[in-house]
């Protein structure tokens, strides 16, 4: 669509959000999860009347303030950056992005807002149910946010419900039902909030391990353990469950990507799944592009076709497969894809001189094609192959992909065992004199921030060089600015983020010294 | 039945009604941008920033939510003038960014930076906030450097994007007129909610100057708005063509939209006077209800009846219009449906705001307050 690619506005762009993106997931999980804690929390003081459990709520609450505020100053850049930066998908998309967005500020985040004001300034204020509710309603709040912006993610990694109208130039909704449970979404959707959930519960039980190794509020420490395991244990399992619901569907709606998070270059019955490996540089090439091997590499037999087509003789396609195409399985050339890309480009040009010359039969004809299912899933579904110079140019970075995808499975494993041990030793009351297991739960604080952010990677950069899956290319999506300029604002955000994110932490841990001894 | 003409007349009302909202609300930037004047001690610094502080996230989420609902149901404006005026924007989310932290952190231990620089973050929000909102909002009047192509993709004109807007004193008037209306609304805003006979003096001797500024530039703006050539498109054609007293013209097609303004200056007026002469604590109703109600007319008759509301200098067919802009009609209609859900959350709001403001912040409770900024 752009003549004049420019490649280092797409890269100084993409750095950009990029970093916003990153920085903006260090806070939001931490919200996701600590809201629930310090609901179900406050739950228990007021069902018991207990003044420990406020004390306990009040404490993790004073946490969750500090985190919440910049959650929110980075996520309204994110919001913002699609029309800064990325101005031309959001005219493509716009029609269907924007009503997710539309929808969360209106249904979300009046609802966050305006009971967080409640939450922690109406202790003293409001009635003990009326603030209860308005710390539930928090935690509900702040996860139907994360609903509706993952489902907009959803539908650029899987889009679904819209046809194209070459009068606007763009992709427009034909249904709303098709676009929120589509099946990325409500994958995502899940695993994200739980991955949430598990970050919450784990910072939880870093600090009160922390505590204990301490010696310092054992009581406060303990119970606030058992709200962290229970929630943390459920919540990796959930992790676990809808982690491999989404591998699935991934392998359906985006096999290269699939196929590069296990670095699978040859498709095969009985492909394994990589438990572990070490990939290197080979001197094979797919196009100007040199392949990855193995190193090492150990694998369990046929699982990864058991996982993806339900037994052990269904194909899983490599990238060889998706990218120099396959006929024996039905699998058509990126090439092949990009010669029918073209095609409905050329149709778009051809509507649009239609119009002009008043060739109004001509102009509905084209876009009643572009309503056609045939015509859309043969032609439309390709149009992005169109702006590629290269057939492997459609190949995202492997190693990336596959690293990323495999410390986040990794960690996901470790927490279970971590929850689970953390509820075994706080219910045999040896919790406290196993010292090396809450150094362990201290030292974990970060790791679940790791696993986090390795799957928006693997998510983000596995759909690499799609910002809309086989449909609009980054280079497509750009906004038309000088580079220069963009970088400049790169580099301001960097240091302000950067600057910011030290003061949360000193802030965090100075909070976390002093403690809860004078919450009340 | 509903037709598309319909959905984006109705659409073009609902950000009209969020435009107008976030303009009262910005009430909290106009009390940041006094932050270092305002107070007459530290503890008056600590009641003004606490009763600022308690709604600072319903002007940020007003703010998220008009640009949300900018992006759905008018998209190619989110793209053009996102993308194009981009230094503008730019310089308006730092400010924002720089407010969402500096209540949480001023007054918390080892915030590395001093309260003085959250301080000085408040500030900056505070005035640069409402100040460029102000100015980008009247270049819907007056107009922008950019084209459009036949993909609707946007090309800027201006290397500067978006800053010459300020060159312009059309703009500039409108700009200062939001931050001074702002001001305003703050002053009597803290005098709605804080209990300090001191404060309560200070503010109301500063009543005379704001209002002089604001009164001013508000003149100017209205003035040479209603003198000037307007971007006419027609409903049918789409054609865009200058139309001379245009704005005016809307007032006067639309009786409505006069009606509103009319009232809404009386209001802010009344208010102003109100709380000069007689103190009065409620003032700030007036003067709130008032400029939602000028806000909303203005914005009205920049998009209805025929209004291109977001014009091109450079390539005048390139405006944008509410019919050339909007969603698909079926967006529109499902977004429709969600949007009868605000009236439900303007109650739960209302409800909120008065659970936490039906005591007035005084001295005695910042001293005993568990979550203070």
């Amino acid at each position: 669509m752009i003549g004049n690619l420019d490649l280092a506005l797409v890269d100084w762009s993409r750095a950009q959000f990029a970093l916003t993106a990153v920085y903006h997931w260090l806070f939001v999980p931490l919200t996701l999860g600590l809201s629930f804690i310090v609901a179900i929390m406050e739950t228990l003081y007021v069902r018991t009347g207990n003044e420990e459990w406020k004390r306990i709520t009040r404490f993790w609450m004073t946490l969750f303030g500090i985190n919440f505020a910049i959650g929110v100053a980075t996520g309204i850049i994110l919001e913002f950056e699609f029309g800064t930066n990325w101005s031309n998908y959001s005219w493509f998309v716009g029609d269907i992005f924007g009503a997710p967005l539309a929808v969360e500020g209106i249904l979300a985040f009046f609802l966050e807002s305006t009971f967080v004001a409640v939450m922690f300034f109406g202790w003293n204020k409001v009635s003990r149910k009326f603030h209860l509710l308005s710390t539930w309603l928090v935690a509900i709040g702040a996860n139907l946010s994360a609903l509706w912006i993952l489902v907009a993610n959803a539908w650029m990694q899987n889009p679904v419900g819209m046809v194209f109208n070459p009068e606007t130039a763009r992709n427009e909704m034909i249904s709303f039902w098709a676009v929120l449970f589509n099946d990325v979404a409500v994958d995502k959707f899940l695993h994200t909030i739980a991955s949430g959930f598990l970050l919450g519960s784990m910072f939880v039980l870093s600090i009160s391990a922390y505590y204990l190794l301490r010696k310092r509020e054992e009581s406060f420490a303990q119970r606030s353990i058992v709200i962290a395991g229970i929630f943390g244990l459920l919540s990796s399992l959930l992790v676990a469950y809808t982690g491999d619901s989404s591998a699935r569907t991934l392998s359906k709606v985006q096999p290269v990507k699939f196929a590069a998070f296990e670095a699978l270059y040859e498709g095969k019955e009985e492909a394994g799944l990589v438990a572990f490996g070490i990939l290197k540089k080979s001197e094979d090439k797919i196009g100007e592009k040199n392949r990855r091997d193995y190193a090492l590499k150990i694998e369990i037999p046929g699982f990864l076709s058991v996982m993806t087509g339900g037994d052990r003789l269904a194909f899983v396609p490599g990238i060889d497969d998706l990218i120099l195409g396959n006929p024996s399985r039905e699998i058509i050339s990126v090439q092949e894809r990009m010669e029918r890309g073209k095609v409905a480009r050329s149709l778009v040009a051809q509507y649009k001189e239609a119009k002009v010359n008043n060739e109004t039969g001509k102009a509905a004809g084209i876009s009643g094609m572009f309503r056609d299912k045939t015509f859309s899933d043969k032609y439309f579904s390709n149009f992005g192959y169109a702006s590629l110079g290269k057939p492997e140019d459609a190949i995202p970075n492997v190693g990336v992909s596959f690293y990323s995808f495999h410390l986040m499975v990794y960690l996901g494993f470790f927490f279970i065992l971590v929850f689970s041990l953390a509820l075994y030793y706080l219910f045999t009351g040896t919790l406290r004199t196993r010292r090396w297991f809450l150094w362990i739960a201290l030292c974990s604080l970060l790791l679940p921030y790791v696993a986090g952010e390795s799957g928006w990677v693997l998510a983000e950069m596995g759909r690499q060089p799609w910002i809309i899956q086989n449909l609009m290319s980054l280079s497509d999506a750009v906004s038309q600015l000088n580079p220069g300029s963009v970088m400049t604002t790169f580099f301001m955000f960097t240091i302000l983020f950067t600057v910011l994110l030290i003061a949360e932490v000193s802030i965090m841990i100075r909070q976390i010294k002093i403690g809860p001894e004078h919450m009340n | 039945m509903i037709s598309y003409f319909f959905l984006q007349n109705y659409w073009w009302i609902i950000i009209s009604i969020l435009a107008s909202l976030l303009v009262f609300l910005m009430f909290v930037q106009g009390g940041q941008s006094m932050i270092f004047t305002l107070p007459g001690n530290d503890v008056q610094k600590t009641m003004i920033v606490n009763s600022l502080g308690r709604k600072w996230e319903f002007t940020f989420t007003t703010l998220v939510t008009f640009g949300g609902a900018f992006f759905a149901a008018f998209p190619l404006f989110y793209a053009t003038s996102f993308g194009g005026a981009y230094w503008v924007w730019i310089a308006i989310l730092f400010s924002f960014i720089i407010q969402a932290i500096a209540y949480e952190y001023r007054s918390k231990p080892s915030n590395i930076l001093g309260q003085k620089t959250f301080d000085v973050f408040l500030f900056l929000n505070g005035s640069l906030g409402p100040f460029l909102i102000g100015t980008a909002v009247a270049t819907f009047f007056t107009g922008s450097h950019f084209s459009l192509n036949d993909m609707n993709q946007v090309k800027w004109a201006s290397n500067w994007h978006g800053l010459e807007a300020l060159l312009n004193l059309r703009n500039l008037s409108l700009g200062l007129t939001v931050l001074f209306l702002s001001r305003l609304n703050a002053l009597l805003y803290i005098n709605n909610s804080v209990d300090d006979t001191q404060l309560t003096e200070r503010l109301i001797k500063r009543l005379l100057p704001n209002s002089v500024v604001f009164l001013v530039s508000f003149l100017f703006f209205v003035i040479t708005l209603l003198l000037s050539d307007g971007f006419s498109a027609d409903n049918d054609t789409g054609k865009v063509i200058m139309e001379k007293y245009k704005y005016f013209h809307n007032l006067k097609d639309m009786p409505v939209t006069l009606v509103l303004f009319l009232c809404g200056v009386a209001a802010v007026l009344y208010g102003i006077i109100n709380a000069m002469l007689n103190k009065s604590r409620n003032a700030v109703w007036f003067t709130g209800i008032g400029t939602v109600l000028a806000v909303l007319s203005l914005f009205l008759i920049s998009g209805l009846n025929g209004t291109a509301f977001y014009p091109s200098i450079t390539d005048m067919n390139s405006s944008l219009t509410i019919r050339n802009a909007s969603s698909s009609m079926f967006t529109l209609r499902t977004m429709m449906f969600v949007s009868f859900l605000v009236p439900f959350i303007i109650a739960y709001i209302w409800y909120a705001w008065r659970s936490i403001n039906i005591k007035r912040i005084t001295e005695e409770e910042m001293k005993t307050e568990g979550h203070l900024y």
